[in-house]
């Protein structure tokens, strides 16, 4: 128990009064509305206290920063030794627009790197396809070969910045491209530091970058996380990705279990088909979430996803080191809160989920810019982003204690409901033989529309508020500047590819596209063939060709 | 000839997997009476017309996140004109600034939806504007 038994008395006693007056108060004055809950439609009381937390154990449940089950944090020494990372996501235009912008934020002070790469890339299609047309360097930098890869790194220090790459059925081939520019320059594979995301099953679930069918996306996926084990330590070879599921509509409650649900998958499938121990690449998974508007919903959410995770890797996986506990994770602010009305007033939503981060313990965070509902952020406007983080650090003071929530009556009662609920989805999914076979019966993917649908139907019905949307709505319309990329990249990108395929040994690439065809067929590890096919100037599109072939092509069931 | 339900088509163009618009989109026109098809992601433009005819929808609906509608949209209208489909109503949607709209207009769309529209209001512009043709 919590409490002492003679203090809950004490406190039920006095809340039985508290509530007497309630009662009376709200028959006079009736509440504002009759539904109090969060943006995911958790309900929440009016009031929290001891209570609610009688049944929590101390030891196992809340205990100290750096100890079981970091709850209150990895770092003994929270903010104080090093804030979180600031690591904008960046990419447009060619390879050398996308460096320009790297070498700005750096010199604003941003501390980590992160890609968007544009849709061709993502999909695994070269800028030359047909599939690409009007898509080249529109949402993120068109990567085509290693060519292009060299100038989007060059000046950047890979021994000293890391970087993040959002890329996921390409991800071997990307991330062979950064080894590859790190040993041309001459930085040791153990020297390199970042994160790959890496996640296929949240694809299927959310995002639909869709490629391979799920059990061989996986599989591409176990090789990266023995590949990065055995020779690039320092690298996160997945980022398990909640973010994409709640854009897609999930709720929190979903995300947190979808997503942990998804680490469990992975986890699952390097042991069993790598023979790896778990505490062998364990301390390299990391985790992304999303920093939604609903302040303390946010936070609970990221306090229950390390001590689940904690729980799961110690008692479900028999992980013993310690590092092997810890869930690390980067975080963005909710793109989907943001509004297209009264587009100013995304600094404040964006501000506000910031603070959650900060709050809830992230490692990393990207602030998302105001314009970024409409188009990808100026120069400007990331500014004004990556500034909010400073304020947040530098100015506001909540990083002078760690996890200053802790102990909250209501944040810790809502952490654990919320990491109840997720355990419940855990469990359901175990029943449909884990997330591959959920995905096959389309259960996230339902759930996920059922939830973005219902989210629809309160914000038509202003039962759910968004300000400039269903209410304070004004007619004058905000002039912002937009960026616009321009369709000559899509020439200048072809036109590049077309001079490398000329001037590139045919034979070399030719042998290494077989040799990843053959790797693919007897299910030994790629990654060291991708590293030598990029080296050989084989193309983003000519290797996931080889994918397709030998995997299949996996199309979008289309639910709704 | 007796008045047939709506067809409705939603599809996405293009390269990029933001569909929770097209699918919550979707829904709602299957819960308001209309036969609904949806396509799912990643279709060309080619594969969206030819879906079209196949299914003789009345109505197309696009949805686009990635920037790329200037170029996708006008392109599927296009198809739909190649085979002889020039009846079937074209709409879209998505993240689409002001100055494109009536590049999407003059390319032969009859409505453009952006962020901000109630699902209501959607369903009562298409009841007012489309007619289920007769051509069956």
């Amino acid at each position: 128990m919590y409490f002492a038994k003679e203090l809950l008395d004490k406190s039920s006693k006095m809340r039985q009064q508290w509530e007497d007056e309630v009662k009376k108060s709200v028959a006079k004055h009736a509440d504002l509305k009759e539904d109090w809950s969060t943006v995911s439609s958790l309900p929440i009381n009016r009031l929290y206290g001891p209570e609610d937390i009688k049944d929590m154990n101390f030891e196992e449940d809340i205990a100290y920063p750096g100890q079981f089950p970091y709850i209150r944090g990895n770092q003994v020494s929270g903010y104080r030794g090093r804030h979180w990372t600031y690591r904008m996501f960046s990419g447009f235009g060619t390879a050398r627009d996308t460096n320009t912008r790297w070498h700005e934020l750096l010199a604003a002070g941003q501390t980590g790197l992160s890609t968007a790469f544009d849709f061709p890339t993502l999909m695994g299609y070269d800028s030359d396809d047909p599939k690409a047309r009007g898509e080249c360097g529109k949402c993120g930098v068109a990567i085509d070969t290693l060519e292009d890869f060299l100038v989007l790194v060059d000046g950047i220090p890979m021994d000293k910045i890391t970087t993040s790459m959002t890329i996921n059925p390409p991800a071997t081939i990307l991330w062979a491209m950064y080894c590859a520019a790190a040993e041309i320059k001459g930085v040791p594979l153990d020297r390199i530091g970042g994160t790959i995301q890496n996640d296929m099953l949240k694809e299927f679930i959310a995002q639909k970058t869709l490629m391979c069918p799920p059990e061989p996306s996986v599989k591409l996926i176990s090789d990266t996380v023995e590949f990065g084990t055995k020779h690039v330590p320092r690298w996160n070879t997945i980022s398990i990705s909640g973010y994409h599921i709640r854009e897609a509509g999930s709720t929190a409650v979903q995300e947190l279990a979808f997503t942990l649900r998804d680490g469990m998958e992975y986890v699952e499938d390097v042991m069993k088909r790598k023979g790896l121990d778990i505490d062998e690449f364990a301390p390299r998974l990391s985790f992304f979430f999303n920093s939604h508007i609903d302040f303390f919903e946010t936070i609970a959410m990221m306090r229950a996803a390390r001590r689940i995770w904690a729980k799961a890797m110690r008692d479900r996986y028999n992980a013993k080191d310690e590092r092997s506990w810890w869930m690390r994770f980067h975080t963005q602010t909710a793109g989907c809160s943001l509004t297209a009305q009264q587009p100013f007033n995304n600094v404040v939503r964006t501000a506000i989920e910031a603070l959650a981060a900060v709050l809830g313990g992230t490692q990393s965070l990207h602030t998302n810019s105001l314009d970024e509902v409409w188009c990808l952020p100026t120069d400007f406007a990331v500014q004004i982003a990556l500034r909010t983080q400073q304020v947040i650090a530098e100015e506001t003071g909540v990083i002078n204690t760690i996890d200053p929530l802790a102990g909250s009556y209501f944040v810790e009662a809502l952490t654990n409901e919320m990491e109840e609920q997720a355990w419940d989805y855990v469990h359901k999914i175990d029943d449909m033989g884990g997330m591959v076979g959920a995905i096959d019966k389309g259960f996230p993917q339902m759930e996920l529309a059922d939830a973005a649908y219902t989210f629809q139907q309160q914000i038509d019905s202003a039962e759910k508020i968004m300000v400039g949307v269903n209410k304070y709505v004004i007619d004058e319309k905000a002039e912002i500047p937009l960026l616009d990329i321009e369709d000559r990249i899509e020439k200048e990108q072809i036109a590049r590819l077309n001079e490398v395929k000329r001037k590139r040994d045919g034979k070399a690439a030719k042998k290494s596209l077989d040799d990843i065809k053959n790797a693919c067929k007897t299910g030994e590890n790629v990654m060291p063939h991708c590293i030598e096919a990029v080296k050989n100037l084989c193309s983003v599109q000519e290797i996931c060709d080889v994918y397709r072939e030998v995997y299949g092509v996996f199309r979008d069931p289309a639910m709704y | 000839m007796a008045k047939r339900k709506l067809r409705i088509m939603v599809a996405k163009p293009g390269l990029d997997g933001h569909d929770r618009g097209a699918r919550v989109l979707a829904r709602c026109f299957r819960d308001a009476g209309y036969e609904t098809i949806y396509t799912g992601c990643h279709q060309t433009p080619e594969e969206i017309a030819a879906a079209a005819v196949q299914e003789d929808v009345d109505c197309l609906g696009l949805s686009c996140m990635s920037g790329a509608h200037r170029y996708l949209f006008p392109a599927t209208v296009e198809k739909l004109r190649e085979l002889g489909a020039d009846d079937i109503q074209v709409i879209g949607g998505g993240i689409i600034p002001d100055a494109d709209y009536q590049v999407l207009y003059d390319a032969g769309l009859k409505g453009v939806f952006v962020p901000g529209i109630t699902l209501d209001d959607i369903i009562k512009w298409i009841n007012e504007n489309i007619v289920p043709n007769m051509k069956d």
